[in-house]
């Protein structure tokens, strides 16, 4: 488990409070612009053949602010966020069961769009906390795969 | 397969960084070595503070061979294959850790262009990049 400077902890808190609540959804429609194999898992959200239909697509923002709620239950709880994802990461395995390497490309689309978001307050030490932050999120979603 | 629309969009977004390609090129290694500090293993011979002379000099070079491919692209691995050989033959750097470049780039250009870094220029970059990280990784075996 990932231990935490107190400076590393603001800077966690001070990102997640810049961000709005339609940045979910923004990553979740790069992730399968940018990785058009992931769409694989969302076969049941209609219409994702181009990336203007993925941006105006309903059930793409909807699962964006669903993805979005999960995190602030990590960024809460930055000491146990394994414990925090054990649900979620026995879902995503036993029942959706997602390759657990694309969290990784989700997480990666979310620093890119934060990143167009806060510009250069997006400094290479905020990156790298909250790349950090992430990591440990995603490597908790892989937790309880079995 | 990159559309010729991206193909276009490459050109013209890195021929955008080249006046500012020290700075574009140094902030992604930057952002590289804060980021995933086991990378720094492989420039323990150099100074790589933040806008040392090396450093600016070596993002200038990337950014420069950015521009380059992204210009003869249909010839990528002729193009590259003096970088290719480098990597392969002198530098033997991990080729994992082209990906780990190739994000922090999407970062600092994410950062550069803001909400002109869309989901297209994104994933025309991402193609781009990691077509560039597999020809440079080509000659290593």
């Amino acid at each position: 488990m990932a231990d935490w400077t107190d400076a590393q902890r603001k800077t966690v808190a001070s990102v997640w409070g810049q961000l709005d609540a339609e940045i979910g959804a923004h990553a979740l429609a790069r992730v399968l612009i940018v990785y058009p194999w992931t769409q694989r898992y969302f076969g049941s959200f209609g219409d994702l053949s181009t990336a203007a239909a993925i941006l105006g697509n309903g059930k793409v923002a909807a699962h964006g602010k669903v993805v979005l709620q999960a995190l602030e239950k990590g960024v809460k709880n930055v000491d146990a966020i394994k414990s925090t994802y054990t649900d979620l990461s026995r879902l995503h395995c036993l029942t959706l069961k997602v390759d657990p390497d694309n969290f990784r490309l989700l997480a990666d689309c979310l620093t890119i769009v934060i990143a167009t978001k806060l510009g250069a307050a997006f400094n290479p030490q905020v990156q790298a906390t909250w790349q950090k932050f992430l990591s440990a999120c995603v490597i908790a979603l892989g937790s309880q795969y079995v | 397969m990159l559309s010729s629309y991206e193909k276009e969009l490459l050109v013209t977004i890195w021929e955008r960084m080249l006046p500012i390609a020290e700075d574009i090129g140094s902030d992604a290694l930057l952002r590289m070595f804060t980021t995933f500090p086991k990378t720094k293993t492989y420039f323990a011979h150099l100074d790589i503070s933040p806008r040392s002379a090396h450093l600016l000099s070596h993002g200038k070079k990337i950014v420069e061979a950015l521009l380059e491919g992204a210009q003869n692209i249909t010839t990528l691995t002729t193009t590259l294959a003096p970088l290719s050989r480098f990597h392969a033959y002198q530098l033997r750097i991990h080729p994992t850790n082209f990906k780990l470049l190739s994000h922090c780039i999407l970062v600092t250009l994410a950062i550069n262009m803001k909400d002109e870094f869309d989901p297209i220029a994104h994933a025309a970059m991402d193609k781009y990049l990691s077509a560039f990280a597999a020809v440079l990784a080509e000659k290593y075996r």
